[in-house]
């Protein structure tokens, strides 16, 4: 009778109806908790490009994250021309057709004060696409912060990018030369020699993941292109 | 252990040193490497296969006399893959930061040998309960390795243990550095030949 085959295709269905069934109670249960802390990560990788320091003795919470991104974030949308627009959320983005309006986070400062200002960057390193967030100083120059979230690199060569010795270099470069012109961050090999004029755009490389290293040096710059507009504005009105 | 019969002992027992899955059997070498960068992570990996292993072992067991001999194999699949998608969806809901650590490594228990490996050599022909021991032997065996393994490369790779500093400041000061080797695979490679080249000696294992 067990050798039969409509035994088999019985006890098979059988199997794989309950199994099924587990599962999608499983995964339906669990959807909710599993989204919000999707949604955190990407708060808290915001935060850490903007040099929120996370101590020890305090670790991130959820409340906490929460909290502090309630308090200390605002986020606007801008477009292709780097115009603010107005009474948009930044969670009414349709990426796809919407391809020229962007997010932006600031770290709201003393009063009207902006700290730095955060945006996504993402594109491909060697097997992956990476994402995370780049965040310039209030003079839309200086570098304030790197962080990747998400990312499918070899870990201890390509993964390294998350790690803080390295997003670590990138604080206090600078995305423009002495002309204006926007240059970008490029990761080199090896390490950065600080004599050469171009020090100030270059940061130690990864030994071992020059082609993650490459494709983060090609999405940065067109990530950066995409913003130089609404850059280009903060730093016209720092000067006037 | 008086609560255990002689057998069920062995069966526990055995496959902790003497029948070790990965010293011994040579299994799960994959995943051993991978996680065993940080003694946090092994621990983790450790309670997910232990889980897998001992559940899959005790189903599969419960259902031996049922599942028709020809779709065994895909009908132990499917078990064990449910098993791992759930612990799979538990760790992505409460320890995210460590689901993102272990990333696809606990996905890839489907394929550890050792899980499909006991199903099909003990739970199809043994009761519940020894298949559960079994399991729960297989599955700590592994951990104790995985353990083991990750405690020699977090010291040595980065100068921690679970996380807190062990190596002092004052030795970085005076020109120590990390063993880059050791946060690398070929650092659990060569961690993995001691552990098994001591075994064997001690234990006087010969190959035939």
């Amino acid at each position: 009778m067990r050798q039969s085959n409509s035994y088999t295709l019985i006890f098979t269905g059988i199997v794989t109806i309950i199994l099924g069934f587990l599962l999608s109670i499983a995964a339906t249960s669990l959807k909710e908790k599993q989204e919000l802390n999707v949604a955190i990560d990407i708060k808290k990788n915001i935060l850490r490009s903007l040099d929120f320091p996370e101590t020890q003795d305090e670790p991130w919470t959820i409340e906490i994250i929460q909290e502090m991104f309630d308090k200390n974030i605002i986020s606007y949308v801008v477009d292709g021309t780097g115009e603010k627009v107005d009474g948009m959320k930044v969670e009414d983005i349709d990426p796809l057709t919407q391809g020229n309006l962007s997010p932006v986070f600031c770290k709201k400062g003393k009063g009207k004060d902006v700290e730095g200002y955060a945006v996504p960057i993402s594109g491909k390193g060697l097997w992956s696409t990476l994402y995370g967030y780049f965040a310039l100083e209030a003079d839309g120059i200086t570098v304030k912060g790197i962080t990747f979230y998400k990312h499918g690199e070899t870990p201890g060569l390509g993964g390294e990018v998350e790690k803080e010795w390295f997003t670590h270099n990138f604080i206090g470069k600078r995305i423009i030369d002495g002309q204006g012109n926007l240059v970008g961050i490029q990761v080199v090999k090896g390490q950065v020699d600080e004599l050469s004029e171009n020090a100030f755009h270059q940061v130690d490389g990864i030994s071992g993941a020059t082609m993650t290293s490459k494709g983060l040096n090609n999405f940065l710059m067109t990530d950066l292109q995409k913003y130089e507009p609404f850059f280009k504005r903060i730093r016209t009105k720092g000067n006037s | 252990m008086a609560l255990l019969n002689k057998k069920s002992q062995v069966v526990l027992k055995d496959p902790l040193m003497n029948n070790n899955p990965i010293t011994f059997q040579v299994l799960g070498i994959c995943s051993a490497l991978a996680v065993t960068v940080k003694v946090d992570t092994a621990i983790i990996m450790t309670l997910a296969v232990v889980f897998v292993l001992s559940m899959s072992n005790t189903l599969i067991s419960l259902l031996r006399n049922f599942i028709p001999s020809r779709v065994r194999i895909i009908v132990q699949l499917a078990i064990i893959a449910s098993l791992v998608i759930l612990t799979d969806q538990v760790l992505r809901a409460y320890m995210y930061e460590m689901s993102k650590q272990l990333s696809v490594f606990v996905g890839l228990i489907i394929t550890n040998c050792i899980v499909m490996g006991r199903a099909e050599a003990f739970a199809m022909q043994n009761k519940p309960g020894q298949s559960f021991l079994d399991g729960l032997g297989n599955g700590l065996g592994y951990g104790i390795i995985l353990i083991a393994v990750s405690i020699f490369r977090e010291i040595l790779g980065s100068g921690t243990l679970y996380g807190f500093q062990i190596i002092p400041s004052a030795f970085y000061d005076s020109g120590y550095v990390n063993n880059g080797l050791m946060v690398l695979s070929p650092g659990a490679f060569i961690i993995l030949g001691l552990i098994i080249w001591i075994q064997r000696t001690v234990y006087d294992i010969e190959e035939n």
